[in-house]
């Protein structure tokens, strides 16, 4: 297996899936001549010349609709954001067209597209381009979203998401695109969709987390191992279809539950999964369901505010320690 | 409708209370069941829960001000109310007895057809409210436990009376390691018959004790004039003391022994006076009783109330039925329930309802002393300090542990003779301590 980082590991996605599929094609702002704003898509255009790979101007809600337009045409368009921050601007296409179109037209236009780019926290960039939008988009029926954590992870979801017949809203994490991690060769090898991974087992709890909550989270139940808490952490990966099962068969061993997200509370993937748990391991639970979440602020410019802002190693340690009564 | 908030019982002897904190502040909102405030009664803090949703609209005592039971210290209302007329009631309300129902101890079957009122109630969370018109309305949370689904339904699944169990989560929260706790460890003994009646035998698995039950019989004539007369002559009860001094030699070597053997328990010479003294009590029924006006009350378990000095006074948290209980068990339950009480944090129906207590002053030296009973237990235990003493034994001189123990007795039920029965045995199992495990 090889060691790539983040960023290489999705570029390796696109290129496979690029030369496997001729109607695959990427655009978005500087994705060609400057081989993308986080370097994700070097070396795209020279290998699939500027008809697949595509620079487009500022205009988020135009290239998001051309995208849709192209979709129902037959292809199957990439589009990324340089950020998810400014998916805002496309968020008529996106929900309005690419969600609804398949239910709208009575199943006649499949819209096969991926919307991607980083999302989440980013490194002193502010409240306008540091946030946490998942649980708008996994908020529509007909959107699916997915969240990767690993580089495997990325390369194996990105695949199946441009091979997904649906509109895949896919979210890197900006403070992650240089992380390193192990990477099969295998080029066929894919990440089902809406299927969680058990990152580590345990026995005691069980943190649920996505993006960049899993390194943070894994971190926590080692330190929490020394404490002799057992934690299991869940990666599920996809928000939406969300692989609940994998997380209630957890809780009913573990029979606690925190889960972490960089996201406000509010209206959070982090209160989904809690209702969701209520509902089915209400009887299994010997503690509240406790969300570890951003807090609820627009990110801070300021390092030591925007440190206070995520959640860190601590703040989960000390959720797991109140759900385990020690 | 706004309602007036009144000072409510929150345990069987508080007359008033100290507020000791509001949790919320005027104009802020509070639903049914959250805390209202902290109030300090004569045992405990204890927290106070609102029984009606709204605003609270003003506060009518400060921290640090006490008041009776019954006196409206809150109204809790919508924003918009005009709460003119309760705040009016308000300053002229005279307090009021607390109409918070009590929680009822369960009657034995046996108890044959005399009053079983009984008069030692366990106080529910509860409190009175009045309603705008004046009309005096009891309300009562009742008996709410707070439990973790997963242990509500273990407890289910394994019979087991979760009303009983102490949490150990959050606001006394069961937790399910309460529950697995209260499963585990049924120890299987054999039987035997030594020259003492035998053992009460161990419970069964799991089993968790509450207030221990009785049977109420009827006072002979004979019994009611000793006890008038007692009562006329020495005040509200009537005590006598009993001095007994007890070889120890054997009872410390088996705590040594013990504690070699499990070097975490740290068995007290104490853990084990609790223990004989239960088992002693079971063999004399009428030592294990108290005096109920018409009846005399005797118990089937003995409850052990164990004198704990804190900083704001004596208080007895309660070992239940000791005489089930195994030595292996009831340090950590004495250690468990001590610290709680230092720290307040003790539920009224864990120090209200013994049947028997002891008080040890060993630890400061005092070789002898009497107790004083606390109502409406029939007896007493004061225990002095173990120490070498020198004995005439085969008309040698020898050095040996000795312990003077004084029984007070409430002689409305207790006799002479019976008190000195009782201690005879009490004192024939600390010396031969292996009873315990040959019973």
């Amino acid at each position: 297996m090889a060691v790539l980082t983040m960023r290489d590991a999705l570029n390796l996605a696109l290129k496979e899936e690029l030369a496997r599929d001729s109607s695959v094609f990427l655009m978005g702002e500087e994705v060609a001549e400057y081989q993308g704003a986080y370097k994700v898509t070097r070396g795209l255009l020279e290998e699939f010349g500027p008809k697949r790979v595509i620079d487009t101007p500022i205009t988020e809600l135009g290239f998001a609709g051309l995208g849709v337009g192209a979709a129902m045409a037959g292809l199957r368009p990439i589009v990324e954001f340089m950020t998810f921050n400014f998916s805002i601007l496309a968020t008529d296409q996106i929900i309005n067209s690419a969600a609804k179109m398949l239910y709208m037209s009575g199943g006649q236009f499949k819209i096969p597209i991926v919307f991607r780019g980083p999302s989440g926290s980013a490194y002193q960039v502010s409240s306008q381009h540091s946030q946490a939008l998942e649980s708008w988009y996994a908020y529509f029926p007909g959107l699916k979203v997915v969240m990767p954590s690993t580089p495997a992870d990325a390369k194996g979801l990105l695949k199946s998401a441009i091979r997904d017949d649906d509109p895949v809203i896919f979210m890197e994490q900006e403070r992650m695109y240089g992380m390193k991690g192990e990477v099969p060769e295998d080029e066929e090898l894919t990440i089902p969709l809406g299927v969680a991974e058990v990152k580590r087992e345990g026995k005691d709890a069980t943190i649920v987390a996505r993006s960049l909550m899993v390194p943070t989270a894994l971190k926590a139940a080692e330190e929490l191992e020394k404490q002799g808490i057992l934690c299991e952490v869940i990666d599920p990966r996809t928000i939406r279809p969300l692989d609940i099962d994998t997380i209630v068969e957890s809780v009913k061993k573990t029979n606690r539950l925190v889960v972490a997200e960089e996201s406000h509370a509010f209206c959070g993937v982090a209160a989904e999964i809690s209702a969701e748990i209520n509902e089915r391991a209400f009887d299994y639970l010997d503690a509240p369901v406790k969300r570890v979440s951003g807090v609820d602020v627009p990110m801070p410019y300021a390092k030591n505010l925007e440190q206070l802002a995520i959640p860190d190693v601590e703040r989960i340690i000390a959720a797991v320690r109140e759900v385990s009564y020690s | 409708m706004a309602t007036q908030v009144v000072m409510p019982k929150l345990s069987p002897t508080m007359e008033e209370g100290q507020l000791a904190r509001w949790l919320k502040k005027e104009g802020d909102k509070v639903s049914m069941g959250e805390p209202l405030a902290e109030i300090d009664t004569d045992k405990a803090t204890m927290e106070m829960q609102a029984l009606s949703n709204g605003v609270l609209r003003k506060i009518l005592i400060d921290e640090g001000q006490s008041a009776p039971l019954g006196q409206p210290i809150a109204i809790i209302g919508e924003p918009d109310e005009d709460i003119s007329e309760l705040l009016k009631s308000a300053g002229e309300a005279k307090p009021g007895k607390s109409e918070a129902a009590p929680e009822q101890i369960p009657e034995s079957d046996a108890a044959p057809a005399v009053e079983t009122k009984p008069d030692e109630p366990v106080p529910a969370q509860a409190a009175a409210e009045v309603s705008s018109d004046g009309k005096k309305e009891p309300v009562q949370t009742g008996e709410r436990v707070l439990i973790s689904p997963i242990a509500a339904r273990m407890a289910a699944e394994a019979g087991i009376d979760f009303k009983t169990i102490q949490g150990s989560g959050p606001g006394g929260r069961i937790i399910k390691k309460d529950i697995e706790t209260a499963m585990s460890g049924k120890r299987e003994r054999p039987s035997a018959t030594p020259g003492l009646r035998p053992m009460p035998r161990p419970g069964e698995k799991g089993v968790i004790y509450g207030p221990s039950a009785y049977r109420d019989e009827p006072v002979s004539e004979m019994r009611r004039t000793i006890a008038r007369r007692l009562v006329t002559s020495l005040g509200p009860v009537p005590h006598f003391f009993l001095t007994i001094e007890i070889d120890m030699e054997r009872a410390a070597d088996m705590r040594r022994s013990i504690n070699e053997l499990y070097p975490d328990l740290k068995l007290s010479i104490n853990d084990i006076i609790i223990k004989v003294a239960a088992v002693a009590l079971i063999q004399h029924p009428h030592v294990n009783a108290s005096f109920q006006d018409k009846t005399v009350r005797y118990y089937e378990h003995a409850d052990i109330g164990v004198a704990v000095a804190t900083e704001n006074g004596l208080i007895t948290p309660i070992v239940r039925a000791a005489e089930m209980k195994s030595l292996l068990d009831i340090p950590d339950e004495v250690r468990e329930l001590a610290e709680r009480a230092r720290a307040r944090k003790l539920k009224p129906e864990e120090y209200t309802g013994a049947t028997f207590s002891i008080s040890n002053l060993g630890m400061f030296g005092i070789e002898e002393f009497t107790a004083v009973i606390n109502p409406p237990e029939g007896a007493i235990l004061a225990v002095g300090a173990m120490a070498p003493k020198p004995v005439v034994s085969d008309n040698q001189i020898e050095i040996r542990q000795q312990m003077r123990v004084t029984m007070s007795c409430d002689h409305r039920v207790i006799d002479g003779a019976t008190g000195a029965k009782f201690l005879q045995t009490f004192k024939q199992i600390m010396e031969n301590p292996l009873y315990l495990f040959v019973g």
